[in-house]
């Protein structure tokens, strides 16, 4: 439980420090450009790893279960510009109705 | 696209046209704090999801470090994925700087309030940001995040089983909508599609949390592409 206290508290300051740096200009010198391209494109490789590992991940093994059918629907409600909640609530009613099936 | 001109309106209707703005997004928010907090309570316990959508406030970083979790994987290594998933904030908060004036607590008032859909919303198109209109913006979505996260740890000891109603696609389809969102143009499909062939070709490999972390390379990689 420790551990989780630790994580909530690393995770607030950590990100209330990357929020702040800029506004209050921490660090004496700036990024370079090469850094701030890196920046920018980390979130996009990390979501792109959560979503194969959260559908296809099973602890150390990959498997295709009810969740791909799910995130199959995710992605055709995405495409046709579905609400947020709509898309989420949707991949979790088809994989509940997949694991009925 | 701010609606309100700000050397027209006072702060104070610019906050009032922000968070108009903002209650879509607020409401969008707490049906997906709620299964932040259906999820959480199980590996976290009861008041940590809540504390955590307190201080923390991103869904990303709350959802990935849940995630490694959840797998099995370290503290430790739930801490670096929230945190390279928001190292976002310090490009935006770079971005913001020059439009934030006044004194350093002051800035850092409005600097705090940045979450994705706000700072995109405050967005002058010129570089230039609204902030008292980011500011209302991010109100209805912090109020939504936190209530949403409440009603989620009260009403999951009622689910029997969560993995029945496929609430654990909740997680994967959560983190796709983000991903439409941000990995738009060259490089960044380049290191989404990197990402994801990483973490693949490691999960079977590595302990859980590091095929997320080390999909970190793809960006360092995608970045010696041209823009």
């Amino acid at each position: 439980m420790t551990g989780t206290w630790v994580m909530i508290a690393m995770l607030a300051l950590a990100t209330a420090g990357m929020k702040l740096a800029g506004p209050l200009s921490l660090g004496a010198r700036p990024l370079s450009a090469r850094a701030l391209t890196v920046v920018e494109l980390l979130a996009s490789a990390l979501l792109a790893a959560l979503v194969v590992v959260e559908t296809f991940g099973e602890g150390r093994s990959l498997t295709l279960d009810a969740r791909a059918l799910g995130v199959a629907f995710a992605t055709v409600a995405l495409t046709r510009r579905a609400p947020m909640a709509v898309i989420v609530v949707g991949a979790a009613a088809v994989t509940a109705l997949a694991r009925l099936l | 696209m701010t609606l309100v001109p700000n050397q027209v309106a006072s702060p104070r209707e610019r906050r009032r046209a922000g968070i108009r703005r903002g209650v879509p997004f607020g409401i969008a928010v707490f049906a997906i704090a709620v299964s932040f907090g259906i999820l959480a309570r199980p590996v976290m316990g009861s008041v940590a999801p809540i504390v955590m959508s307190v201080v923390v406030f991103s869904g990303s970083a709350q959802f990935g470090a849940l995630a490694v979790l959840n797998a099995g994987g370290s503290t430790a290594a739930a801490i670096a994925a929230g945190v390279l998933l928001n190292a976002r904030y310090l490009a935006m908060g770079l971005a913001l700087a020059p439009s934030l004036r006044g004194r350093a607590l002051s800035r850092s008032a409005f600097a705090m309030t940045t979450v994705d859909a706000s700072w995109a919303s405050a967005s002058n198109g010129d570089g230039t940001f609204d902030a008292w209109y980011m500011v209302g913006v991010s109100i209805p979505q912090y109020v939504g995040w936190v209530l949403g996260t409440i009603v989620g740890v009260l009403i999951g000891p009622a689910l029997a089983n969560p993995n029945a109603l496929g609430l654990d696609a909740l997680f994967p389809a959560f983190f796709l909508v983000l991903l439409f969102e941000e990995a738009r143009g060259q490089r960044r499909l380049a290191a989404a599609g990197g990402g994801a062939g990483i973490a693949l070709a490691l999960t079977p490999v590595v302990p859980a949390g590091l095929p997320i972390l080390a999909a970190a390379v793809a960006a360092v990689v995608a970045s010696r592409m041209r823009p």
